[in-house]
């Protein structure tokens, strides 16, 4: 494909990208340094290319420019909207429209937790890590975060240390609209390994988040990662995952996405070292009107790693839920294992599923495959359930649980996939109510 | 040295300045001054005696041209295209009035490409069983030099011509359809085609008409320069089955010369439509100096109920290849097929793919396509699927399978699926990966050289498409995978 042709004159810009732009202004940098340059580019970066449409191939799916009309402007939080889904046995931090509650008093030895204003105000070495691995192309809602950057958390696994209790990012929204922007940075040093959950959770308000979580995992570290994103029918949810792997690293991903009124989370995943092994699953169901979109990439940019991908859509109502995969193979990333799959189950003729995985591959000696399926609930099936007795609810229930419970099946902690397949079923109860 | 390193090593030997069909007819020829602009449009429609609703109708596409931007999406690259360099309508001095006046030159030409021009030499062919018989239309540069078997057609009914006959012989048939499956705007090389398109086929079959034989068009570019912008229409009327082939070939040439087709299909209820392209035009020097410059629409409209469009390519010719062969599944219960072998070697850059656009209630569609990559090229798959609203029932199983030969090329696949309708059921499978070095070892240890045993797992690799193909081309185009490969696999 040709570079995106530069548009010499770009299209007026629309409310809300006026309204973002006007935010940038009202924020300039000040800060001097690697990171004032950054976000100085990153403000610039927008203010040059507005939000995505259908034109940008990464959103043709999730016309940014059309569907988001109005922009909440960002203020304090008023009112702390309810209680944070809780993991077992977790260790549990929770952001409020992006203001950071109380860190835990104790943590495990060799993890550090601090926000990432302390952090930028004592100009911490690890925000060195900032910014490092993003994708160079421009993305808009990671371009708005590192402009607008100031609220969120730094973590750290020292070298070697093996992290028993998951440690779970709660953030909350809502009480009042308005716009949020939170970065999670995450380094996980050699040898080490954690168990990282993120759950995001909302309101009825019109609020949009914008968060990134940028993941280190050093050679020969390991990350489980567990994202669950249940928000208010009238929230915008812009999502973006960075993680950068090292040599035999792991990193293992598990997102439920129960979606907002419009959600994306785009998920860029990167092998620094040989032997690195990358797993992105996930499960969407979705009802109403909602719009979720996964977009994914993963750049085998060296040689002898493995990359697994399997994705399940349940649709319901008139929602549209949209997969894109990208397996990058560079020229010298022989042995390159990857495998992606795409399935969705369409429970009503007014829901629309958008499937487009790629491969692009620059190297013979690999293994590269994608799936991808569309369909209604197989008749067959149904009818086998029905007459030993089921009833059609029940049926349908059983089968939609055994479709997206594939993806759920490779979380590992059986207590953390428990709270995960609670989430599920009551997605399903409320279908039926 | 193993068995994939000598490939990979033959691979960067290979040689692709062994196009077979590289040779230049020398014969005198009449050219439109070059470059384009209105007078152009107007001088062609003058040569070809065109009616004033044709003039209107090219004049509006080329104005609505000027207006459309170049398209950049597809994973392909090449210096800006002037289209103020080359030939817009060349044809061979001395339009002949029958077969027989047809310079030898040209007939010798077809020779070569081993067409059988002459119905005689055609016939000779039925005695031997195995060579059935084919009707002709032979486009020479800008004009149609001669269609052959026409009376035996229109025996059954069947019009087969050139297109610029049809639109002096057959004006009604022609302004229902022509355009009615890719509009004057629809894409930018579409539109430059509508405006200065030169020749090219036309089919009619009657209802309820079988074609009693295949049905064949070979293009051939030959002047410098030149741009070949045919257009091709076919309409199967209700109950019909018409089966077409298409071969093109091209003189080896340093500059790049562009092709710009346009091939319309129709098929109104019951009807049935199988075309067939072998594509080996010349794909440029082994430094990518040259070539053909494809640019085809091609599109097909399921009109009827139960209708039928199936298309099979063998692409293996073209500096830069950009065609996306569709069905509009509208009619109830019709179906779409699209077979696919794309062989890229050298420097050829390979973008395409197909597009099923489910409509009617109850379509099928299907899609086959074999990409192997050689040498230095590019070679993608690009596909849509989608079923509307209405599209109750819409079936599609797609496969793509790429095969990548050295280090030093890349495939790749780039489908899109759009279901909006429960019940409609898609699956897609695409995979790529090498020739395996146990077939490979396999083979060798029965006693084939690397050569063979690399072209059986490459044959093999394409037979499902092969096995779409009409009998005689299947031939054909096994050896051409043969040539194509040559140095690399056989």
């Amino acid at each position: 494909m040709n570079a995106e042709p530069k548009m010499t004159s770009r299209p007026t810009r629309t409310p809300a990208e006026q309204a973002l732009a006007d935010m940038l202004s009202a924020a300039p940098v000040s800060e001097a340094g690697r990171l004032g340059e950054l976000r100085r580019a990153a403000a610039a970066a927008f203010v040059e290319n507005g939000l995505p449409h259908r034109r940008v191939e990464e959103w043709h799916y999730t016309d940014l420019r059309a569907l988001l009309r109005t922009v909440p402007a960002r203020r304090a939080a008023t009112s702390t909207p309810g209680e944070a889904v809780s993991f077992p046995n977790a260790i549990r931090v929770t952001l409020a429209n992006g203001e950071v509650g109380p860190l835990p008093a104790e943590l495990p030895q060799g993890v550090s937790l601090l926000t990432l204003a302390d952090a930028i105000a004592s100009d911490h070495p690890l925000l060195q890590r900032l910014g490092a691995a993003a994708p160079a192309l421009y993305d808009a809602p990671l371009a708005l975060n590192t402009a607008l950057l100031g609220a969120g958390l730094v973590l750290h696994v020292a070298a070697g240390v093996k992290v028993a209790r998951p440690i779970q990012v709660a953030q909350l929204f809502g009480g009042e609209a308005a716009s949020v922007f939170t970065r999670l940075l995450v380094v996980v040093e050699e040898g080490a390994s954690l168990s990282l959950i993120e759950s995001f959770e909302g309101d009825g308000a019109a609020y949009l988040d914008d968060t990134v979580s940028e993941l280190f995992i050093g050679d020969g570290a390991a990350l489980d990662h567990v994202r669950l994103q249940a928000e208010g029918a009238a929230a915008i949810h812009l999502g973006t995952l960075v993680a950068d792997l090292g040599r035999d690293a792991r990193y293992d991903a598990f997102v439920l996405t129960l979606g907002a009124a419009l959600s994306r989370l785009t998920v860029h995943g990167r092998f620094g070292g040989t032997g690195g092994h990358l797993g992105v699953r996930g499960a969407s169901l979705l009802s109403d009107k909602r719009h979720a979109d996964v977009t994914l990439f993963v750049d085998h940019a060296v040689a002898g790693c493995e990359s697994r991908e399997l994705f399940k859509t349940v649709l319901a109502d008139s929602a549209r839920g949209v997969f894109q995969g990208k397996i990058i193979v560079r020229p010298d990333a022989q042995k390159t294992d990857g495998r992606m799959m795409s399935q969705a189950l369409l429970l009503s003729d007014d829901a629309e599923m958008d499937n487009k995985p790629e491969l692009e591959i620059f190297a013979d000696d690999v293994q590269c495959g994608h799936g991808a399926t569309a369909g209604a609930l197989d008749g067959k099936m149904l009818f086998y359930l029905m007459s030993r007795g089921l009833p059609r609810e029940e049926a349908e229930m059983l089968l939609i649980q055994a479709f997206a419970g594939e993806a759920v099946e490779f979380v590992a902690d059986l207590a953390v996939r428990e709270v995960l397949t609670a989430h599920m079923t009551r997605w399903l109860e409320e279908r039926h109510r | 040295m193993s068995a994939v390193q000598e490939t990979v090593a033959q691979v960067r030997a290979i040689d692709v300045d062994q196009y077979k069909y590289g040779f230049v007819t020398d014969i005198e020829s009449e050219k439109a001054p070059k470059g384009l602009s209105e007078d152009t449009v107007r001088y062609i429609s003058a040569q070809k005696n065109e009616p004033e609703w044709m003039l209107e109708w090219r004049l509006d596409a080329y104005r609505r041209w000027l207006t459309m931007p170049e398209p950049t999406w597809a994973r392909v690259s090449y210096p800006k295209i002037d289209f103020q360099d080359y030939y817009y309508f060349a044809r061979p001095k001395a339009a002949p009035k029958s077969i027989d006046e047809i310079d030898p030159e040209i007939l010798k030409t077809y020779e070569k490409l081993g067409i059988p021009l002459r119905e005689r030499d055609a016939l000779l062919g039925i005695e031997s069983a195995d060579k059935p018989r084919v009707a002709v239309d032979a486009v020479f540069d800008s004009v149609s030099v001669a269609t052959t078997f026409k009376a035996e057609l229109a025996k059954a009914g069947v019009i087969f011509c050139s297109i610029s006959e049809a639109i002096r012989e057959h004006p009604e048939l022609v302004r229902k359809y022509l355009g009615s499956v890719v509009p004057v705007s629809d894409n930018f090389y579409a539109t430059l085609n509508t405006a200065v398109f030169s020749d090219g086929s036309f089919v009619y079959v009657p209802p309820g008409v079988r074609c009693p034989m295949e049905l064949s068009t070979y293009f051939r570019i030959n002047e410098k320069n030149t741009g070949q912008f045919e257009r091709t229409l076919i309409i199967a009327d209700e109950g019909s089955y018409v089966s077409y082939l298409e071969g093109c070939t091209a003189p080896q040439r340093d500059e790049n010369q562009l092709h710009a087709a346009v091939v319309e299909l129709v098929a109104l209820k019951d009807a049935e439509i199988k075309y067939s392209t072998v594509q080996n035009w010349y794909p440029g020097d082994k430094d990518g100096k040259g070539g053909i410059y494809n640019f085809v629409t091609k599109r097909g409209d399921c009109r009827g109920d139960n209708s039928k469009i199936s298309w099979t390519q063998v692409e293996t010719g073209s500096a830069i290849t950009w065609k996306y062969p569709s069905c509009i599944l509208r009619g109830d219960n019709s179906r779409g097929e699209f077979y696919s072998i794309a062989i890229s070697n050298g420097h050829q850059q390979v973008d395409s793919g197909t597009k099923m656009i489910h409509l009617g209630k109850n379509t099928s569609s299907r899609i086959i396509s074999k990409g192997i990559s050689a040498g230095r090229s590019n070679n993608t798959y690009r596909g849509l699927v989608s079923a509307h609203k209405k599209a109750a029932g819409a079936r599609n199983f797609t496969n793509c399978d790429s095969l990548l030969i050295g280090d030093t090329c890349g495939a790749h696949t780039v489908p899109y699926m759009e279901a909006k309708n429960a019940s409609a059921v898609f699956e897609h499978e695409a995979t790529t990966s090498k020739i395996s070095e146990d077939q490979l070892f396999y083979c060798l240890q029965r006693g084939l050289s690397q050569e063979e045993a690399v072209a059986l797992i490459v044959n093999g690799f394409v037979r499902d498409v092969l096995q779409q193909l009409p009998m005689e081309f299947a031939v054909e185009a096994q050896k051409l995978i043969a040539v194509s490969l040559e140095g690399s696999v056989g």
